[in-house]
């Protein structure tokens, strides 16, 4: 098969052509993703806003959540909310993370209840958890920086039509698009599933800036290359790309995919919300590369040319 | 400035030269000796070269990981043998072929365990916070040594095994982290860690109280020594042995006698003289002797006791008691008025170091504040841990099976290639040795899925090579392999830049992630294209394989 006849039959994949189509979708998609980060916000776990997180596991039968809260009441730990976990046990929250306070709890529901064992206890300080706030939020902005600078150093010999550096951004504006629809989705599970994030969400999110950013300089490259080897309009080289890396974005993404889900579901429950950010990062990571980095690029060089 | 520019730009030159050189005459040195024996002759056995190394490397991380294989192994082969030796039918019995195979075994293969984190082994991780408001900014270093030791002496006394006591600092606040594996009871050993450093000064009990004392605790006759003689040991009850301090000390004439102590408080009692009164501790030298000594100096009402207790005990030991056990018990040759003290004895001046430092830590009260906690629960901890390992086989699973699915035969050495990458990358968890959480294993489980995308990354472009129809097979594969190259070099790398920005910031269990997630991808990168490289050569050349590699329809596969 000669090159022509290739052209011509891998281009059934007109992406450029509806990229209006796909902008929309995305934007919709990030739209109600700030939406629902306004309106709810992230439910902030303990790692955050400091407290304390003591699970229990009862070996008979498991009191209603509004007993334990009566029993414990007098306590006063301040903030105290009791949730389910699993069948037997149930995990509560509070404010305080005295150890006194602590071991008052535990003697009091150990004196009320026979048979119930301390699975796990968690207090964070108000300081540490101020302190990884802080870190957290300069680690994605580190995160970001560093990769607008590697793009651009890497695209740095790419300048025609469309300068480097505008590669970079638009793989930034993939990223932002994918973090947001990934923290919008939790900030969701967040209000209806009591779903709280922690350090490992913000590990997840930026495991995620890296991996999609993986993706997007997957497309990009074969956008350089074809831009050094075939003539022609942009958005057309710029399709061809697309065409030509799609099934190699796709396999890619399927192996990492699969291999979270199985994580997922065989793994433990520390670490499913994790993963279950990891998953959707992945899925939109290379959604984004294809349907929202490419058209940035197209765009912006049809606005550059009108002037 | 221009001048020492250049001379240091000489120096780096020659030194890089020299290096440079010498591992080029090294491997001059080897090749001749070697190449005789080892080097291959064409490009088949270069090949064969290539997939009997990785075997080996292989087969090696295997044994390393699980050296349990191994042992087995070797255990029946050794019973084997040991029959052998002791049947009937064994010929040049006469000969003592016997005693000579039972005089061998079969060698284990080194053992070491993997280390886990907190959340797998169960435990509990406690973060301290230093108050430092009451030292001199130059002590804080050695008043954080001082808390550490102190907190890994206490943390050992309670019996845990492999407790781990570091400092770190954070910000402009010093910190103790501590991480105890299995501990029934975290509330006791939280308290025990809480306490500060005590320092107290002793003095002896006079013969009266001491066998007045005794009489009631065993109900027999006092068989102490002669307490109050200068030159006597103290008799040890085995009913009231506990914790056992040699001490030094002299007496008046400066001689150094040892003396058994028993470092409960049978011989000494309390004088109310403690590490809050004590100002400094210093290491001095004496001046006519040169031996090392530790000067102790009190504050006002330091003085002021330290005076009445020398007065009482002129002869007389006064014991120096650090957390409860005697460390010193010097003989009192005069009253000291002045609030400062000498303690004398047969020092090595890194023992007066240690002794000084000891007691400046007792005099430095650092208060810790607990500050962060985190207990796992040990059955939560095997649960997980088995968990983990089940998610881990069903990512490699379902790896493997799409692989050879969608890619056949290149898939299946590409799954070759992907085996030998775990074998690999466990070996150097093993290694290092990386502590391994549950984030840790779940950041392994997502590098053996990102393991495979280089290759997939190559083989499309073969496949795209071979569309061109231009090329043989081989250079198709080449190609493939050069021009994917860029791509996988850059996208990992972008993955290696957060991981690293990660590991920075985070805590423990996530920085498990992140090191596992690096050293997943760097192993990868090495396998994907090196080994898969090796395999798919061999594949192309040997005489065993050559039906299945050599057809083009084997690699144009995939739906499309």
């Amino acid at each position: 098969m000669d090159v022509e006849m290739r052209n011509k039959i891998n281009y059934f994949m007109q992406i450029i052509k509806h990229q209006k189509f796909y902008l929309i979708i995305s934007g919709i998609a990030v739209a109600a993703s700030f939406l629902a980060l306004l309106i709810w916000g992230l439910n902030r776990g303990i790692d955050f806003t400091g407290g304390s997180s003591e699970e229990f596991r009862f070996e008979q039968a498991r009191p209603s959540n509004s007993e334990i809260f009566e029993v414990l009441k007098d306590l006063n730990p301040g903030n105290l909310s009791v949730n389910t976990a699993g069948e037997k046990g149930i995990i509560l929250k509070f404010k305080d993370t005295d150890e006194s306070k602590h071991q008052e709890v535990i003697k009091k529901l150990k004196d009320k209840y026979a048979g119930i064992g301390e699975v796990n206890f968690e207090s964070i300080g108000p300081i540490i958890g101020k302190e990884l706030a802080r870190k957290s939020i300069s680690a994605l902005i580190l995160v970001i920086a560093a990769i607008v600078l590697y793009i651009a150093w890497s695209f740095r010999k790419v300048s025609e039509p469309v300068a480097s550096w505008k590669y970079g951004v638009a793989a930034i504006i993939a990223l932002i698009h994918d973090i947001s629809i990934v923290a919008g989705v939790f900030a969701v599970l967040g209000k209806f599933y009591g779903v709280e994030i922690g350090v490992p969400f913000i590990a997840a999110l930026l495991t995620v800036l890296g991996y999609s950013v993986n993706d997007t300089i997957v497309v990009f490259d074969r956008t350089r290359e074809n831009l050094a080897r075939v003539s022609g309009k942009y958005e057309d080289i710029v399709n061809r790309s697309i065409n030509e890396i799609f099934v190699r974005s796709i396999n890619t993404s399927v192996t990492t995919f699969l291999a979270l889900t199985a994580v997922f579901i065989f793994g433990g429950e520390t670490t499913k919300y994790f993963m279950l950010a990891l998953m959707i990062g992945v899925f939109v990571g290379t959604y984004s590369s294809i349907f929202v980095a490419s058209p940035i690029v197209v765009i912006w060089e049809k606005l550059a040319n009108k002037k | 400035m221009n001048i020492i520019k250049k001379i240091s730009k000489f120096i780096w030159n020659f030194f890089s030269f020299a290096f440079t050189g010498i591992f080029k005459i090294i491997g001059k040195i080897l090749a001749f000796f070697l190449k005789p024996v080892f080097a291959p002759k064409n490009a088949r056995s270069k090949a064969r070269t290539g997939v009997v190394f990785t075997l080996v490397l292989a087969i090696l991380a295997l044994f390393y990981t699980a050296p349990e294989i191994f042992n087995k192994t070797a255990d029946k082969l050794n019973s084997k043998k040991s029959n052998l030796a002791n049947s009937e039918k064994l010929i040049f019995k006469s000969r003592g072929f016997d005693q000579w195979l039972l005089n061998w075994r079969f060698p284990y293969f080194y053992t070491k365990s993997f280390i886990l984190g907190l959340d797998l082994r169960g435990g509990t991780h406690l973060t301290y916070l230093a108050d430092l408001s009451n030292v001199n900014s130059q002590d804080y270093p050695s008043a954080m040594d001082g808390v550490k030791d102190v907190i890994e002496r206490r943390v050992n006394i309670y019996g845990v095994s492999e407790p781990l006591v570091q400092t770190s600092k954070v910000g402009g606040e010093y910190r103790v982290i501590v991480d105890l594996a299995d501990v029934k009871d975290t509330e006791q050993a939280i308290q025990m860690i809480g306490e500060t450093p005590l320092l107290e000064f002793k003095e002896e009990k006079s013969q009266e109280e001491i066998d007045k004392e005794k009489l009631s605790a065993q109900g027999g006759s006092a068989s102490g020594g002669e307490i109050g003689n200068q030159k006597s040991d103290a008799q040890l009850d085995d009913s009231e042995k506990k914790d056992v301090a040699e001490v030094n000390a002299t007496d008046e004439s400066g001689n150094p006698i040892n003396v058994n102590v028993e470092s409960s408080v049978d011989l000494f009692k309390n004088t109310g003289l403690s590490g809050e009164q004590l100002e400094r501790a210093d290491v001095i030298f004496d001046p006519n002797t040169y031996t090392p000594q530790v000067s102790l100096e009190f504050d006002d009402e330091g003085r002021n006791l330290f005076a009445e207790i020398t007065r009482r005990n002129i002869g007389k030991r006064v014991a120096i008691y650090l957390d409860g056990i005697l460390i010193s018990a010097p003989v009192v040759n005069n009253a000291i008025l002045d609030g400062k003290a000498v303690i004398q004895g047969q020092f090595t001046a890194n023992e007066a170091k240690q002794l000084a430092q000891r007691l400046n830590e007792g005099a430095l009260p650092v208060p810790v504040k607990l500050i962060g906690q985190q207990n796992i629960g040990a059955t939560l901890g095997d649960a997980s841990l088995n968990k983990s390992l089940k998610a881990g086989l069903a990512g490699f699973l379902v790896v493997i099976a799409f692989m050879l699915f969608y890619y056949r035969l290149p898939g299946l050495l590409a799954d070759f290639a992907l085996i030998v990458y775990i074998l690999i990358s466990m070996a150097i968890f093993k290694l290092i040795p990386i502590t391994l959480t549950m984030p840790g294993i779940a950041g392994f489980i997502l590098s053996i899925g990102m393991a495979v995308n280089a290759n997939v990354l190559i083989f499309e472009r073969i496949k795209e090579e071979l569309q061109d129809g231009r090329m043989s097979l081989e250079t198709c594969i080449e190609e493939g392999f050069s021009l994917a190259w860029p791509s996988i070099r850059d996208g990992n790398i972008s993955t290696l830049i957060s991981c690293a920005i990660l590991y920075t910031f985070a805590s423990s269990s996530i920085k498990g992630f992140a090191l596992t997630l690096i050293v997943g991808i760097l192993a990868s990168i090495f396998s994907s294209i090196i080994i898969t490289k090796l395999f798919i050569r061999y594949s192309l050349l040997s005489k065993w394989t050559e039906w299945t590699g050599k057809h083009k329809w084997m690699w144009k596969c995939g739906i499309k």
